[in-house]
């Protein structure tokens, strides 16, 4: 049996639902480390960055679903709901804390900022084209919305990661390396999917 | 000699560590049974007066010198040595020269002063800074009528400083005061805090404090002040000149480009550290603003 035969076969047999509860186990972790110092004089910042970053990553995994079958044969599809739905989540829970926990509900220095300050307007922007997305992601929504239609809808996910990307290479102070290394991947998962355009998309 | 300006909150000054700890606590017990209940302005501030712990203020900093990241500082600035250190007073004063500082010291007045600290990146601090007044440094070198601006740089001793490898600011840094300000009693050189020589990471073995300012023009472990009669080149003006110009007060009015300077958060608060006002000249209005009469403030930022 082929390697890419055994992942396909262990990935039918592992049930999706103890991966949310994995999934979401760094945030009880990091809401203790932000009590206990873990994470330094200042942890509502390293909190919301930390939420952000894994957010970030959620949404890097989705996108490799696609060209793992495409160029790899390996079928992992049965698990992007749930990235896409825990991606959400933890970009949910980083805006909480910048919400709540950075800015105090003042609103009226939110809004400004919303719109003077590009990367929040884009990191925004970026949550936003995933509301759709996290409502959509039951069964009911793909049959009403129909097959073409929900994957229509659903290449959302590009913007928002894009944005996602642009959010957080315009957030640090300077030219730092790691929002460009997640940048670079973003693009290259995007790339994978262009030459399959032109091609009339089979089933 | 000194002692011209003390502090309105002189209580304090008495008031030892473990002290400020605890009540300290008592009070982000009590912020947190609050909770989202609003600012409470001018009263905030003055409690917001109540000194950060040792650890807040020597664990948390920016020293690009030794790495840009917040504790970098603190991992990293063990590497320089303090002893000898010299402090080359020239440019228009009456007797130029390199003045150890030991001599600079046993001439000096040493003094607490309470300030905040407001990073511009708007978190900031309350520190018990020991140290003396500029005025009285400048004094010992004899400044000339001429002069009408002090320039300050840093150290830049690369194999001591690992940020220095990385050219994220046109090494070594400088900074720049106009004369008035620079004589100003508010204005020290520190060389301690809590009683303690400063540690290296905050700037040892003396640093310029400048609190109406945004904490970057406090600039640390100073080699080198010069006398001038123009405006000395400023480190985050080279950098990023649409971002930081010469004055760079503390001012809740004007933005930084990219994010908002009416409100703070005090370092050491925990997760649930609720935003303060920023107030205008970091609270020292009415001691600064004569400096700054018929300025534009919006232009000068």
């Amino acid at each position: 049996m082929s390697l890419v035969d055994r992942i396909n076969g262990f990935a039918r047999k592992v049930p999706t639902w103890p991966l949310y509860i994995i999934y979401l186990l760094p945030v009880p972790w990091l809401l203790y480390l932000a009590q206990t110092g873990g994470l330094g004089r200042e942890p509502i910042k390293a909190l919301e960055h930390e939420l952000g970053e894994i957010a970030l990553q959620l949404l890097i995994l989705g996108l490799t679903i696609t060209p793992l079958r495409r160029y790899l044969g390996i079928n992992l599809i049965k698990f992007r709901r749930m990235l896409g739905l825990l991606a959400f989540t933890y970009v949910t829970l980083h805006l909480a804390v910048w919400v709540v926990l950075d800015m105090n509900l003042l609103w009226s220095q939110m809004w400004a900022d919303v719109w003077k300050r590009p990367y929040i307007t884009i990191g925004m922007a970026g949550f936003l084209a995933l509301v759709p997305l996290a409502i959509t992601s039951n069964n009911a929504s793909v049959r009403k919305l129909g097959a073409a239609g929900w994957r229509n809808l659903h290449k959302l996910t590009y913007a928002a990661v894009l944005m996602g990307g642009i959010h957080y290479i315009w957030l640090v102070k300077g030219i730092q390396i790691e929002p460009l290394i997640y940048m670079a991947v973003i693009v290259i998962l995007l790339a994978l999917r262009l030459p399959k355009r032109k091609a009339p998309q089979r089933a | 000699m000194a002692n011209r300006w003390t502090n309105t909150l002189k209580d304090n000054d008495v008031t030892p560590e473990s002290a400020y700890l605890n009540r300290r606590q008592l009070m982000a017990g009590a912020a947190a049974g609050v909770g989202l209940a609003g600012i409470g302005g001018q009263a905030q501030a003055k409690e917001s007066l109540e000194p950060n712990s040792w650890e807040d203020i020597t664990q948390y900093n920016n020293f690009y010198e030794f790495g840009t990241g917040k504790t970098d500082p603190a991992a990293n600035a063990h590497m320089l040595t303090t002893q000898p250190w010299t402090v080359r007073i020239d440019g228009m004063v009456d007797k130029p020269g390199d003045f150890a500082f030991e001599d600079i010291m046993k001439a000096m007045t040493i003094e607490e002063r309470i300030y905040r600290l407001r990073c511009v990146e708007a978190w900031s601090m309350v520190v018990p800074w020991n140290g003396f007044e500029l005025a009285d440094m400048l004094n010992l070198a004899g400044v000339q009528s001429g002069a009408k601006y002090v320039a300050f740089e840093t150290l830049l001793r690369p194999e001591e400083m690992p940020g220095t490898r990385y050219r994220v600011i046109d090494w070594p840094y400088v900074e720049g005061l106009r004369l008035d300000e620079a004589m100003h009693p508010l204005t020290i050189m520190a060389t301690g805090i809590y009683g303690k020589d400063i540690p290296n990471q905050n700037g040892a073995p003396l640093r310029l404090v400048v609190p109406w300012k945004y904490g970057f023009k406090s600039i640390k472990s100073v080699v080198r002040v010069t006398l001038t009669d123009k405006e000395p080149p400023t480190s985050w003006n080279k950098t990023l000149p649409n971002e930081y110009k010469f004055y760079s007060n503390v001012n809740p009015n004007v933005d930084h480009p990219r994010w908002s300077q009416a409100t703070e958060r005090k370092i050491g608060g925990g997760l649930f550290s609720q935003r303060i006002p920023t107030l205008m000249f970091n609270g020292y209005e009415e001691e600064v603003a004569p400096l700054y009469e018929g300025m534009d403030l919006v232009k000068h930022f």
